[in-house]
């Protein structure tokens, strides 16, 4: 599905990654893991096509196409989603204009027929439910005031709602108390299928002990240093990033 | 410049003592007053060419409200409506309530006649502006709005002023006089609608009492050729709240000024306003915030968004007294421009002589948030729709801030019908 190869990319004439390879396929769920400052959010903002974030080298195939060939727009209506760690306020556009404006805009990409408007706010409703927001939310401004963790819960409700295939989870679960957490496990968890794959960049290891990766990555200064199973990020909880530093610089 | 006067002498009616009185008083500064031109500072960027021809005096119009293509907001309360210049009883609606005193000057009785008398012009600077004067000088049937001390009137009064077809270059005037006595609360809309080249000048004024609320909206939604000459001027005293929405659609010609003087310790003013325009309109909002006294605030917000060769002034003036301590004012002006030929000229002045004031300005001509551009991008949504929900979001940021629910909703459809786009859900039923 995804499928990185000798990915360079530098922010504001600054090289962050240097040299990322990573494969998903159809169905896993990956766990990149890392020290602050290595690159984990650079990558997100790089397969969403961000502004000022610069591919010097390298290439992305998403479901077969070149993805730095497309703009961010077709990336998200080609089945990519980035649930932002810092998502940005937009007032005076409700919630739920938001929110049908993106899924209109997703399905006719892919030739699905809008929702009607009795429809979608139905489905609207059952997503608010599913993330635990009050349907208020609906109404006011796009993130506007939104605490927090009132901000990750609205990015998983937009998840639920475009349906995405791959779906790109930066640091979703930093900041958020336990019960958010499971939120988050639960709605990432109802989400699985076959042909859904997850990406979750965080910090800690908290949030795999909620959602079971197949695969745990360890990125440091711009790579993967080390890639293995679940009990990776056990061994890293246990014993620290330096552990790895010291092994690999060494 | 064609005299402006003349065609409305000749549709003059009868009218008691002090009317008259009134009429002599400001045809007298009319017929001495310079008009301004665009050597004057306040007019620098608004030129008054568009009146240099001739107008004729409005006529009474028969039409139906489908005929004059009436779209009104729907306020559940009283509403009195004006077309060209004429009242229309069968248009109009008055709604019961003791808190209220509603009518119209020529329908006035005795008390009421000697507290339009006292108060009205009483807040307007004599000669500075010879459009009041000329609104002097042709007064003929006006509104009057009184709220009871101590009351709060039910429902929103709503005034139209509308412009039929039928006489396609008549000029008009306007005048609403609110008095709101202590600790009394009211909403007041002010609908100016029409079709047609029509000239307009309109003058309100709001006297506000002791600890009075006054939530006022004044609705320009006119034709793209209209022309609109209109002064508001407001009085507060202590511990008044005036909250004063402004919304402008449209018209070749638009020129508002907004004077608010803060007259009583703890005064309050919330001032709200956007435009939008197009074509080759033009709009110019004077706004001038006078703090004469200590402790009062402001909090002044306009945006425009101005597109082909429409242009726009904006020009805030905050004005600190020297005995006004304590001040707390902001100023915000921001402007969107959607086009290369579009223009905007945005001035804050400031003139502070107290020293112990806070006060805040800022006047921009932005580009749209780069960041929520992305954002929206990100969620599939193509560049081109993105910009204009962000351009729909930032004027709309100002509507949702007003407290009348139902003016919300009016408001909604034309801002989407201003931006071409379908904004696919009404967001007050979104958590029904």
């Amino acid at each position: 599905m995804l499928s990185i190869k000798d990915l360079h990319a530098e922010v504001e004439g600054k090289n962050i990654l240097k040299g990322l390879n990573l494969g998903i396929r159809e169905g896993e769920v990956h766990a990149i893991m890392g020290p602050n400052g290595s690159g984990k959010s650079t990558l997100g903002h790089v397969l969403s096509g961000r502004p000022g974030y610069e591919i010097t080298q390298g290439s992305v195939e998403f479901l077969g196409k070149d993805l730095m060939e497309l703009d961010t727009e077709e990336r998200a209506q080609l089945g990519l989603f980035l649930a932002f760690q810092y998502p940005v306020e937009i007032p005076g556009v409700s919630n739920m204009e938001f929110l049908k404006a993106s899924v209109d805009a997703v399905r006719e990409s892919q030739g699905a027929s809008a929702y009607d408007t009795v429809g979608f706010m139905r489905r609207a409703r059952e997503a608010c439910t599913a993330v635990d927001l009050d349907q208020a939310f609906l109404k006011r401004g796009v993130n506007e005031g939104f605490s927090g963790g009132e901000k990750k819960r609205n990015e998983l409700m937009q998840m639920m709602l475009l349906e995405p295939r791959l779906c790109i989870l930066d640091e979703t679960d930093s900041g958020l108390d336990i019960d958010a957490l499971q939120v988050v496990a639960s709605c990432v968890n109802a989400m699985r299928s076959d042909s859904r794959s997850f990406l979750l960049v965080t910090h800690y290891q908290r949030l795999l002990g909620y959602i079971e990766p197949d695969f745990v990555h360890v990125l440091a200064d711009g790579r993967i240093i080390k890639s293995g199973d679940k009990s990776l990020a056990l061994e890293l909880e246990a014993k620290g990033y330096s552990w790895l530093n010291d092994g690999e610089v060494a | 410049m064609a005299d402006l006067l003349t065609p409305q002498l000749n549709a003059e009616s009868s009218a008691p003592d002090w009317l008259q009185a009134r009429r002599l008083a400001g045809r007298a500064v009319w017929e001495s007053s310079e008009l301004p031109t665009r050597k004057t500072e306040s007019w620098k960027y608004t030129s008054l060419f568009a009146l240099q021809r001739p107008f004729m005096a409005a006529t009474e119009s028969a039409e139906s409200a489908e005929e004059l293509g009436f779209e009104l907001p729907q306020l559940a309360g009283s509403r009195l409506v004006f077309v060209n210049g004429f009242w229309r009883e069968d248009l109009s609606d008055i709604v019961p309530d003791e808190a209220i005193e509603l009518v119209r000057f020529s329908e006035a009785d005795q008390t009421q006649a000697a507290l339009i008398a006292q108060h009205l012009g009483s807040v307007v600077p004599g000669n500075k502006h010879p459009f009041s004067a000329l609104n002097d000088a042709v007064l003929a049937d006006g509104v009057f709005l009184r709220i009871q001390k101590g009351s709060k009137a039910a429902c929103p009064v709503q005034l139209v002023w509308h412009n039929s077809q039928q006489v396609d270059t008549a000029i008009n005037s306007q005048r609403l006089l609110v008095l709101a006595e202590q600790h009394s609360e009211a909403t007041v809309v002010e609908h100016f609608s029409g079709q047609g080249h029509s000239f307009t000048n309109g003058l309100s004024e709001l006297i506000l009492a002791a600890g009075a609320t006054l939530n006022h909206s004044r609705l320009h939604l006119e034709s793209a050729e209209a022309l609109h000459i209109g002064g508001l001027h407001a009085a507060l005293d202590r511990d008044a709240t005036l909250n004063s929405f402004h919304v402008a659609f449209g018209g070749k010609l638009k020129r508002v000024d907004i004077v608010i003087n803060h007259q009583g310790r703890g005064a309050h003013c919330q001032l709200d306003g956007m435009y939008l325009l197009r074509g080759q309109e033009h709009a110019d909002y004077h706004t001038c915030i006078e703090h004469a006294v200590p402790h009062c605030t402001t909090d002044e917000t306009f945006r425009g968004i101005v597109g082909d060769k429409a242009s726009a002034v904006f020009n805030g003036r905050i004005h600190i007294h020297p005995d006004a301590q304590k001040t707390r004012a902001e100023l915000s002006n921001k402007n969107l421009l959607t086009s290369a030929t579009a223009e905007v000229n945005t001035k804050p002045e400031l003139e502070i002589y107290a020293d112990d004031v806070q006060c805040a300005h800022g006047a921009t001509v932005a580009q749209l948030d780069e960041s929520m551009l992305h954002y929206l991008r990100t969620r599939g949504i193509p560049a081109d729709e993105a910009l204009v929900l962000l351009s729909y979001g930032f004027i709309n940021a100002l509507v949702e801030k007003q407290r009348l629910e139902s003016l919300r909703d009016f408001l909604k459809p034309l801002l989407a019908d201003y931006f071409g786009a379908a904004l696919a859900v009404d967001s007050d039923d979104a958590a029904g």
